[in-house]
């Protein structure tokens, strides 16, 4: 098994007929997932390399099957797009977009939590279970099936250490990326639960940044509901207070929300953190070898 | 993005919060000439990005036009340092308006709870005073409430906290109504904290905003023209020059470049260098699907920092591709004289392509490290001590 995206995964892409939308919903295809439409408000109708187009998300659950929808639209529409999706039937939505304003996800989050939809996202790379279905950009050659379920803030940092894991002859039964924005559609605890639930995680590696309290929320939770090893690496210990580093999420207030913060509430709770990506993944690997 | 105070109270006013009129001003002569034009007695405040202005002598209350210029002379120019050190914040501007009479001091707030995923309000009969520190040892005296995001908040909503927060009887339907303002600025110019301290009641028990703090979020800017435009203005010439070339660059104090892809890694890639016992001079985040040009801009950015004297290239291509950093940085080195020695590591897609390229140009002062660990250990020794 493996969480939110397998074989069973029928995804429609809205925005596909757009650039990076086309680009990473074929890639998406060519790894094996099943691609079943996109959806550009307008060119219902048309194909992009075989797979039908509709007008609305609605129209790929009921025409096409669709049970996932990955949002590729530009930020300004983003948001409108995601409740399309909410509403449309589809049971997972994983939002790619980055940079739609933190006041329309605060409407958005409420409305998928109301109608139990799983929100992924947004400003995320989407997620990854190796050898089954990869829906958003994660590169996938840099990760192998296998044991270890990843729940990250970061795309590249994630991808960092996925490449380390696999060096040490490892892998993963899923990869999801939640974002770094201030409010993103599932936190750590979400996806905790579902590795938790997942017969082929053994292990998980949760990455971090500075930033909110969801690291803090997730130690706690550990100690309450995970009974898996969890090995945590958190970045930005070096960053200023109150300066902001690229995401929106990434913003330090006071003391709170601090690298050194959320290191210290995680091994409070006896969670390892490493103290960089390369030590991170090798106490992965070598907590999963005495299991 | 942070607001200047008067900018904030230029927002409030634009939603009907009753605020001093005042003016801003940049020189000493202008500082007086809007005192004449405003009449004494008149506050002359400081505009930075930080709190504690008051502390640092950077609000004075001005009786006649003598004082006014003896006071914004003492106060443009001079350094704010922060109560956290932060700073120091070069005044440039200062805001005069007309002295309050006040009569009760009060605090308000509207800000993003992310962990709850709703707006807080909190709201304080302790105003005027450092709020952390009335919550630290008074919590009883902040009433902290959620608004429903499902519901308008209404004036019947805002009473029941203001009330709660104990205000005055007879200031309770006015701060109810100065509070869903607040909130009508937090939704309608999308501000992710907005923080009057004090919200005072003058002696003509009038309810109205003597400070501002507002935070917008810097995604809404396409649908605030106003604000995009203040937006523009960035004080330090580093991050001026990235903003042109649309880098994400920050600031910081040492000797070591940084250049990685992904705000993650990039900020990983600060830790790594400080725990190898470097000091980074910046972030630099060249995102996702790096070109030649992108990292032209960067290696420029980067360099216009007097400060740096080696710089690091931390890339992990996923869906950047090594190759074309790589040639990135050929290119670089042919169109700048860099000058200073380059340590690159290059891993993930194409990074075999990219290694070529490097070793085939041969550049003088260019060194590769295989992991990050090692790249972060080489520059450090190769930046020597921050002077």
């Amino acid at each position: 098994m493996s969480i939110i995206v397998d074989g069973s995964t029928k995804l429609a892409v809205s925005g596909l007929t757009g650039r990076e939308g086309s680009f990473h919903g074929l890639r998406n295809k060519a790894y094996g997932t099943d691609l079943v439409a996109g959806v550009t408000p307008g060119k219902g109708g048309q194909d992009v390399e075989g797979t039908p187009v509709f007008d609305t998300i609605k129209e790929a659950v009921t025409e096409a099957g669709a049970n996932t929808s990955m949002i590729f639209v530009p930020a300004r529409f983003a948001a409108p797009a995601i409740d399309e999706a909410i509403d449309s039937g589809v049971e997972t939505v994983i939002a790619i977009t980055e940079g739609i304003p933190v006041l329309d996800m605060l409407s958005t989050y409420w409305k998928a939590k109301e109608a139990g939809v799983r929100l992924i996202g947004p400003n995320c790379p989407g997620v990854l279970s190796p050898g089954k279905a990869n829906v958003g950009i994660i590169p996938a050659q840099f990760f192998d099936p296998g044991p270890i379920g990843v729940v990250s803030k970061s795309g590249t940092l994630t991808y960092q250490i996925g490449n380390e894991l696999k060096q040490a002859g490892t892998g993963n039964s899923s990869i999801v990326g939640i974002g770094g924005d201030p409010i993103v559609g599932s936190d750590f605890i979400d996806i905790l639960k579902l590795y938790e639930a997942d017969p082929d995680t053994e292990l998980i590696v949760m990455v971090g940044e500075i930033g909110g309290d969801a690291e803090e929320r997730a130690a706690e939770f550990i100690a309450s509901d995970i009974s898996k090893p969890v090995v945590a690496y958190i970045a930005g210990f070096t960053a200023p207070p109150g300066k902001q580093m690229g995401h929106a999420g990434a913003i330090i207030s006071g003391s709170s929300g601090t690298a050194q913060a959320k290191k210290d509430a995680l091994e409070a709770k006896g969670v390892r953190v490493g103290e960089s990506p390369t030590e991170t993944a090798a106490i992965a690997a070598e907590m999963l070898r005495s299991l | 993005m942070d607001l200047l105070e008067y900018q904030g109270k230029q927002l409030f006013a634009k939603h009907g919060l009753p605020v001093p009129s005042g003016e801003v001003a940049n020189t000493v002569d202008g500082a007086v000439a809007a005192a004449e034009k405003i009449g004494y007695p008149c506050a002359i405040k400081a505009q930075v990005l930080i709190g504690g202005r008051g502390k640092a002598g950077g609000i004075k209350i001005a009786q006649n036009a003598e004082e006014a210029r003896e006071h914004a002379a003492a106060i443009l120019g001079m350094d704010i340092v922060g109560p956290h050190g932060e700073g120091p914040f070069r005044v440039d501007q200062v805001w005069i308006e007309g002295g309050s009479d006040i009569a009760e001091e009060y605090y308000a707030s509207v800000i993003l709870d992310r962990g709850e995923k709703k707006l807080l309000a909190m709201v304080s009969a302790k105003g005027g005073m450092d709020i952390e520190a009335v919550a630290a040892e008074d919590p009883d005296a902040l009433v902290k409430r959620h608004i429903d995001p499902t519901t308008p908040f209404d004036a019947a909503a805002a009473r029941t906290i203001v009330a709660d927060a104990g205000l005055a009887e007879d200031t309770l339907d006015d701060a109810a109504d100065a509070l869903v303002r607040l909130e009508e600025v937090a939704r309608e110019e999308d501000a992710t904290l907005i923080e009057v301290n004090p919200l005072i009641v003058t002696a003509g028990r009038e309810v109205v905003a003597l400070d501002s703090k507002v935070t917008i979020d810097g995604n809404s800017l396409f649908r605030h023209q106003d604000l995009a435009e203040i937006a523009d203005t960035v004080d330090d010439p580093q991050e001026q020059m990235a903003k042109e070339k649309g880098l994400t660059y920050v600031k910081l104090d040492g000797n070591v470049g940084i250049l990685a892809n992904g705000a993650g890694l990039c900020m990983s890639t600060l830790d790594v260098v400080a725990q190898a016992g470097g000091a980074p001079a910046n972030f630099l985040d060249a995102g996702g699907g790096s070109k030649a040009e992108a990292i032209v801009n960067a290696l420029e950015v980067i360099k216009s920092d007097a400060k740096v004297s080696a710089i690091l290239f931390n890339i992990f291509g996923g869906i950047t591709r090594c190759d074309e950093i790589a040639n990135g940085i050929v290119t670089a080195s042919q169109q700048i004289d860099l000058g200073l020695p380059l340590v690159v590591r290059l891993d993930g897609t194409n990074s075999e392509e990219g290694l070529q390229i490097l070793a085939e140009a041969n550049l003088p002062n260019l060194h590769q490290e295989k992991t990050m660990l090692d790249a972060a250990r080489r520059v450090v020794e190769l930046a020597g001590s921050a002077s």
